[in-house]
């Protein structure tokens, strides 16, 4: 039963995989013109050479903004887990 | 701790991994990279010291309040600037056209300004500066823990 189970999931995943390799869109044509204006305005507007630079900290900032949060959070949870599980050895 | 000659090479080779993130991280608006990838390149160096010399020893240098005050300061700065063009938009870049970091590049390949980018370079010293910091932390309290130490504050 398991193995009919599995098999079933297995056929929809694979379906839908292929479902949406075939959606792609055809390699080099994008499905906006976003690039396009970032690559031609990008060193005008924010004045980097380093275009990706520009999008990671100007025209997606936001993301980064996240980004720097996660990291933020994992440096703090990590600190935390170790220092209480140091802290439950002692007392016990 | 390794043997003499691990830790002659790591006390030369450090010098010149700490040059080269940091040269990644303040280039990070001309040249591939930026404050995430230089600032790993540092913590690497890092790790470098941790396993030549014992993490016990670099716990003397490296204090975890430092560090913590340091990736603070970091994002603090970097969502700072990120307000300071909230005239315009969140993370408007409005040092463009000003005499600091203002300068705007040809369009097209050129060999590069390092007064260009307007507030990228110190968005990507302020990650650099958390990424440094966090990351550093992380490895050494994982080092510290494994190894039975004590955590300190």
């Amino acid at each position: 039963m398991r193995k009919i189970v599995g098999l079933i999931l297995w056929l929809v995943l694979v379906a839908f995989l292929v479902w949406g390799t075939l959606q792609i869109h055809p390699f080099g044509d994008p499905p906006s013109d976003m690039d396009d204006y970032i690559i031609e305005n990008a060193q005008e507007e924010t004045g980097n050479n380093n275009v990706v630079g520009s999008v990671v900290f100007d025209y997606r900032g936001f993301d980064t903004l996240g980004e720097a949060t996660i990291l933020f959070t994992a440096v703090t949870g990590v600190l935390l887990l170790l220092r209480t599980l140091k802290r439950k050895e002692e007392d016990s | 701790m390794l043997s003499k000659i691990v830790r002659s090479v790591a006390n030369q080779l450090i010098v010149f991994i700490l040059i080269f993130g940091l040269y990644v991280i303040a280039h990070g608006h001309l040249t591939p990279g930026g404050g995430f990838q230089g600032g790993a390149v540092v913590v690497s160096g890092v790790v470098m010291l941790m396993v030549a010399f014992s993490s016990k020893e670099l716990k003397k240098s490296l204090r975890e309040r430092v560090l913590s005050i340091m990736e603070s300061t970091g994002a603090l700065v970097f969502i700072a600037l990120a307000f300071a063009g909230i005239g315009t938009a969140f993370f408007y870049n409005l040092l463009v056209g000003t005499p600091i970091f203002g300068h705007i590049p040809p369009t097209g390949s050129n060999p590069g300004d390092f007064w260009t980018g307007g507030v990228v370079p110190l968005m990507n010293l302020a990650v650099g500066l958390k990424v440094i910091a966090g990351l550093s932390a992380v490895v050494l309290a994982m080092a510290l823990f494994s190894s039975g130490e004590e955590v300190d504050e």
